[in-house]
């Protein structure tokens, strides 16, 4: 009897502490797998940051230098020449996405508090868009931007950024709007609020999280757009990306210009993500399963 | 004055659906405590939701204080409604949750602030209350809130749609009280609905009993503990429910675990008019009298027709304090609850042996539920 209980003991105990080490292995391999990955993406952006404060001629060199004095030469370069384009840039962002909200706020509200008739269709329909790929449309976008007398003003990208990012903006909020309990929209329509006080006083507070959030990131994808800016715009509408372009010369060293410049660009979409970080997570999650 | 009237009232959700409330014509007077109660599905909210405006009506109409309301708006139907999750605004504060309606009345400012004052004294709402948020608030205090919120309007109608469900057991016997009071106190006229049949039968000056889409009765409380039009009724109304059991008929009465329950004269006459072989027995739980302790209520013994023994073994004692609650399988195999007393009830696997009053027996026709009258 005793004899068994010995023997069993030690065997639990290893058992134990297979168990425990197995459990450990595993999270240990987590992290690792964790690290790499954020590594991974964040090694790139730290490359750049690095390369903008090289002199031109180390930015460049096999195997890359780490010893390196320092310099702004490069950010001065950028500041001197990017006025107009971020002149450009934050006019068509901010424009753009004011545009969305001022068109998205009641769309979602059509789709999700009272949906009208055929709201699925109007769903898909709005999604749909998103389906072709740019490229097909920039033809017609450019004829119709010449015709109106818009190509290589802001206004044409104000309107085409809005276009662009409306559906996903629309699918957003109106995920949000779905959470507004009824009890609480009925209760409402008791207490007498019309449609403009139950948007404003009712439904805007409960998802204003969700529309800062949809705004956000409507920035950020009007801010980086490229495509439409280059193929509809010179000189009076040419927004940061394009600056980016324009800060490869034909020929020579221009890595660690291009690094500044792009480093100048990412700093205002950093700032907008970092502020929103946890609204904007919740956002695209909501946005991505509901 | 306000008095409200279903009239042949019905809502259907789809089309071929049966209705979710089906023809219902209820006559509320004007300072009622009515509850409407039935089990989940029943149409008892749909009924309050219609009334409210939130439900548009597929027949019939709905007056209140003798004004057809069937196409009017819910603002302007002079209502206001306390709903289930209370529905406060949670961006404003309690004073402005309980105000909103009276700003969109564009009742002035002053005003509005007076009667809000005055509803958060009613309720007992602390002064400091008011400028909180509803997330800052217990729930037994957002509960009272939503109370308020109704209070303020002044309302011709009260509708009440589950209010207590939220609270727990203790709160809810407390809030259960004070609303009645409330409502007695204000004497405006009430619709509340709950799936609960203590809450429908110490609430309710009336009681209407729903189930599928229709009106199964509505009387006092005491009414429908005594004479339940139906089986329906006999079987939601009391706690515990009304044991309910399948009985074949003989001469003079119905067999139930061996004995014969002696049945009056009428009973009798509808089974043998609708050629009954069987009926359907109910005895509430408190009309089961252990014959053990020789304890009889006084009324048992003055009844012309005897009592009845029925015998059976103990399976299973619910200690309640008060009283105990006694699953016990009769010797026919049926099992039925009583209610005995809560000082020394017998155990489990005791023989026993209740005492029955023919008058405490209810009948009920085996098909359609209806009560024999008897």
């Amino acid at each position: 009897m005793t004899a068994v209980t010995a023997a069993e003991a030690p065997a639990r105990t290893s058992r134990r502490a297979r168990n425990r080490a197995r459990e450990l292995a595993g999270k240990t391999g987590w992290t690792v797998l964790g690290w790499v990955v954020g590594i991974a993406f964040f090694l790139p952006v730290l490359w750049m940051v690095i390369t903008a404060f090289k002199p031109e001629s180390a930015a460049e060199t096999w195997p890359p230098k780490f010893t390196f004095s320092p310099t702004l030469a490069q950010f001065r370069v950028v500041f001197d020449g990017m006025g107009p384009y971020l002149e450009h840039s934050t006019i068509a962002t901010i424009g753009s996405t004011i545009l969305v909200l001022v068109l998205a706020v009641p769309a979602a509200y059509a789709l999700a508090i009272r949906p009208v008739k055929h709201w699925r269709d109007g769903l898909f329909f709005f999604i749909s868009t998103k389906m072709l790929p740019i490229v097909a449309a920039i033809g017609p976008l450019y004829v119709i931007a010449l015709k109106a007398h818009l190509l290589d003003t802001i206004w044409v990208l104000i309107i085409l950024y809005a276009a662009m990012n409306l559906p996903l903006a629309i699918w957003m909020i109106r995920s949000f709007m779905l959470e507004v309990p009824t009890e609480m929209l009925e209760a409402a329509r008791l207490d007498g609020a019309g449609r403009i006080r139950e948007i404003i006083e009712v439904i805007m507070p409960v998802v204003i999280p969700g529309v800062v959030s949809t705004a956000l990131i409507c920035v950020i994808f009007a801010w980086n757009e490229l495509f439409l800016a280059i193929n509809l715009t010179v000189t009076n509408a040419a927004t940061m990306p394009m600056f980016l372009i324009s800060s490869v010369p034909q020929e020579g060293l221009y890595i660690a210009h291009l690094s500044a410049a792009a480093t100048v660009a990412s700093v205002p979409v950093i700032i907008v993500g970092w502020i929103a970080q946890r609204s904007l997570v919740r956002g695209l999650s909501m946005g991505a399963i509901k | 004055m306000a008095g409200v009237n279903y009239m042949a009232a019905s809502r259907v959700y789809a089309k071929g659906a049966p209705p979710a409330v089906d023809a219902l014509d209820l006559d509320i007077k004007d300072g009622e405590f009515m509850v409407l109660v039935g089990p989940s599905g029943s149409g008892k909210t749909t009924a309050l939701r219609m009334l409210a405006g939130l439900e548009p009506l597929d027949g019939g109409r709905i007056e209140i204080a003798g004004r057809d309301v069937s196409d009017v708006q819910p603002k302007d139907r002079d209502i206001a409604m306390v709903f289930q999750n209370y529905a406060l605004y949670p961006s404003k504060t309690v004073a402005e949750n309980m105000g909103f309606a009276l700003k969109m009345q564009h009742v002035p400012k002053d005003e509005r602030d007076r009667r809000v004052r005055e509803a958060a004294r009613i309720l007992n709402l602390d002064e400091s209350m008011l400028s909180r948020k509803p997330k800052q608030l217990s729930g037994g205090q957002r509960q009272r809130v939503a109370m308020g919120r109704a209070i303020v309007r002044e309302p011709k109608v009260f509708l009440m749609d589950e209010p207590l469900s939220n609270l727990d057991a203790k709160l809810r016997v407390q809030t259960r009280s004070q609303i009645a009071e409330l409502q007695r106190r204000l004497g405006i006229t009430t619709v509340y609905v709950t799936h609960d049949q203590v809450e429908a039968m110490t609430m309710g000056h009336r009681v209407a009993v729903l189930s599928d889409g229709k009106l199964q009765q509505c009387a006092s409380p005491r009414e429908l503990y005594d004479n339940p039009v139906n089986q329906f009724v006999a079987g939601f109304i009391g706690s515990p429910a009304m044991n309910l059991q399948t009985a074949p008929l003989t001469d003079g009465g119905a067999t139930l675990a061996g004995t014969v329950i002696p049945l009056a004269a009428p009973v009798r006459a509808a089974a043998a008019r609708d050629q009954l072989s069987e009926i359907v027995l109910g005895i509430r739980p408190e009309h089961l009298h252990l014959a053990a302790e020789g304890r009889y209520p006084d009324t048992a013994g003055q009844d012309g027709a005897g009592l009845a023994d029925l015998t059976g073994e103990v399976l299973l004692v619910e200690e309640l304090g008060a009283d105990a609650l006694l699953h016990v399988r009769l010797a026919g195999g049926d099992p039925v609850v009583a209610r005995a007393e809560g000082r020394k009830p017998p155990g489990p696997g005791t023989r026993v042996t209740f005492r029955v009053d023919p008058a405490d027996v209810f009948a009920f026709h085996p098909v359609t539920g209806a009560r024999l009258a008897g």
